[in-house]
């Protein structure tokens, strides 16, 4: 039987699926589901100082291709949020604390927070791709990138996980200036910025007009920036974007992931999704002769 | 395609003074008890209950909103987004139900009531409202049974609580079961009535929603979603929540009193 626990700077996974941020994470019960269910890890809704209510609806677009948002980051803040962790955490669950704020003082100040609260790691959102006026454009900018990296390691003692933005040039860059900044592992992709209009009524179909797509359709973008990343960076990357299977999964594996995490797959696979992928890679890890997960990272470089 | 259908209003009935009811076609099912998520372009999109399946939908709306409120000024012809249904429907579980409607909480039960009563079951209803002129579906629930009434200020029916007059009518007769949709207290209350007498008992839960389709994680309740696990939710269910009656969820996802 092919060994599915991997780690990603020193957090031990039962498995390689991880929830996705965004995703069923904005309250305690819903992440202890997640977890129960199958996920290797959870990571919690984007967190920030303040509660924050997100856009006006719609806020979410089903589309053959994927899933379109604009939810707008809304969060409890991270003072109300200690309770929703602490009831994740009851029922066992590995969580990840998501982060963001409006510049790397309040980044600091929250993840330093959220790791009080006995969070395994922090994952910056530097790249959600539709709230304005805060940080999260900052994976726009490799020197803030770094800079909020290296702000946020000076006070907290566990690994820290920037999450990169599809909507560059160059994100192999920008992983570079993450690992220059003390990050532990990196994630990608955030959603790709993108637009839906409905016809009849002449008008975008999300109230914040733009938002981001998840799903199927940004799975190729996504193996190739993780593919990318791998040639420039030592640390573990934990690949996101359209990971609806076993073999997706491996897809990000052979790229040079450590992890995947799934979000949108829950809507066309239901919870099983978490068991469903591992049970699968297990079987394809087996049928290509690996024993472990960590046998097969990055072997598409070769 | 996107999962979701732009349809002109065909009709549009005002039930009460802050009640309407809008009708469309749509190409989509519907079972009693499930609902639709509503875009009211350039304002909102909201969870509402079917109030009338067939070929012919409908939704049956309180003005509470600056949505539902600009929703009111809609005349037939203008068009809204409907997506679903989503949720679970309401189940009949014996030959006899007492419903017991609060307000508008009618809306997403009269479907029901006229199933049952279609399927071969006795309904009784006791629909509660503030004031005799916001009592709904009144006519619809004495086609498909018998109907009893409570008003706050006593205006028609009996004056009080809703629930109190369910109290009366379980006490005279044996229900098999229990249906209800209302405001969440008077639900916790018909709940409790239920499960005193050992009867099963279904209640339809509201929550603020973003997606309908269990993944925003905005209608939480407990380990449960609003949209995914319910609406409906059964007695043995919510006795075992810890928010029901309690506490919902604000936008942000903070947890404030019901």
């Amino acid at each position: 039987m092919v060994d599915l626990r991997t780690e990603i700077a020193g957090v031990a996974l039962r498995n390689p699926t991880m929830l996705a941020s965004g995703f069923l994470d904005e309250t305690g019960g819903s992440m202890a589901r997640v977890y129960q269910a199958g996920a290797g890890a959870v990571v919690t809704k984007s967190v920030g100082p303040q509660p924050r209510e997100g856009y006006p609806n719609p806020t979410i677009v089903e589309l053959d291709a994927g899933l379109l948002n604009a939810v707008g980051l809304p969060n409890p803040g991270v003072i109300e949020y200690e309770h929703e962790v602490k009831r994740a955490q009851a029922a066992g669950a590995v969580v990840i604390g998501s982060v963001y704020g409006k510049d790397a003082d309040e980044y600091a100040a929250v993840a330093a927070k959220m790791s009080t609260y006995g969070v395994q790691a922090i994952e910056l959102n530097l790249s959600c791709p539709h709230a304005k006026g805060l940080g999260t454009e900052i994976a726009q900018d490799e020197a803030a990138v770094r800079d909020f990296t290296r702000e946020v390691k000076d006070v907290v003692d566990i690994p820290v996980f920037p999450k990169l933005s599809p909507n560059v040039q160059d994100i192999a860059k920008f992983a570079v200036a993450a690992e220059e900044g003390g990050a532990d592992g990196i994630v990608a992709i955030n959603t790709m910025k993108a637009m839906a209009i409905t016809p009849e009524l002449k008008m975008p179909s999300l109230a914040n007009r733009f938002g981001g797509l998840s799903g199927p359709a940004i799975r190729p973008i996504g193996v190739r920036a993780v593919y990318d990343i791998c040639e420039k960076v030592q640390i573990p990357v934990i690949g996101v974007g359209g990971v609806g299977s076993g073999r997706d999964a491996l897809e990000y594996i052979m790229a040079g992931a450590s992890a995947v995490q799934v979000g949108t797959a829950i809507l066309s696979r239901g919870l099983g999704v978490f068991n469903e992928i591992a049970r699968e890679m297990a079987s394809l890890l087996e049928e290509a002769g690996f024993q472990s997960v960590p046998e097969a990272i990055g072997v598409a470089h070769a | 395609m996107p999962r979701i259908q732009v349809v002109p209003l065909l009709e549009i009935v005002r039930e009460t003074p802050t009640t309407t009811t809008y009708r469309f076609r749509g190409d989509l099912g519907g079972k009693p008890g499930q609902f639709l998520m509503v875009w009211i372009p350039r304002y909102d999109e909201l969870p509402m209950a079917l109030s009338h399946l067939g070929a012919v939908k409908g939704i049956t709306v309180r003005d509470y909103g600056d949505a539902t409120h600009a929703l009111a000024a809609f005349t037939a012809g203008d068009r809204i987004g409907v997506r679903g249904p989503y949720g679970n429907a309401f189940q009949l579980e014996g030959p006899s139900v007492l419903a017991v409607g609060g307000g508008s909480g009618m809306a997403s039960m009269i479907a029901a009531i006229e199933a049952f009563a279609q399927q071969g079951a006795r309904v009784v209803t006791a629909v509660g409202a503030r004031t005799a002129a916001e009592l709904l579906f009144v006519e619809r629930a004495n086609a498909a049974g018998e109907m009893h009434i409570a008003t706050d200020d006593g205006s028609r029916g009996s004056a009080g609580f809703v629930p109190t007059l369910a109290e009366k009518l379980l006490a005279r007769e044996s229900f098999a079961q229990v249906i209800t949709c209302g405001p969440e207290r008077m639900m916790a209350a018909v709940v409790d009535l239920a499960r005193q007498k050992g009867l099963p008992v279904q209640a339809s839960l509201e929550r603020y929603m973003k997606c309908g389709i269990g993944i925003c994680d905005a209608c939480a309740l407990d380990d449960k979603l609003v949209c995914w696990d319910g609406p409906i939710f059964t007695g043995d269910q919510l006795a075992k929540s810890e928010e029901f009656g309690r506490y919902r969820r604000d936008k942000s996802g903070r947890r404030v009193p019901v």
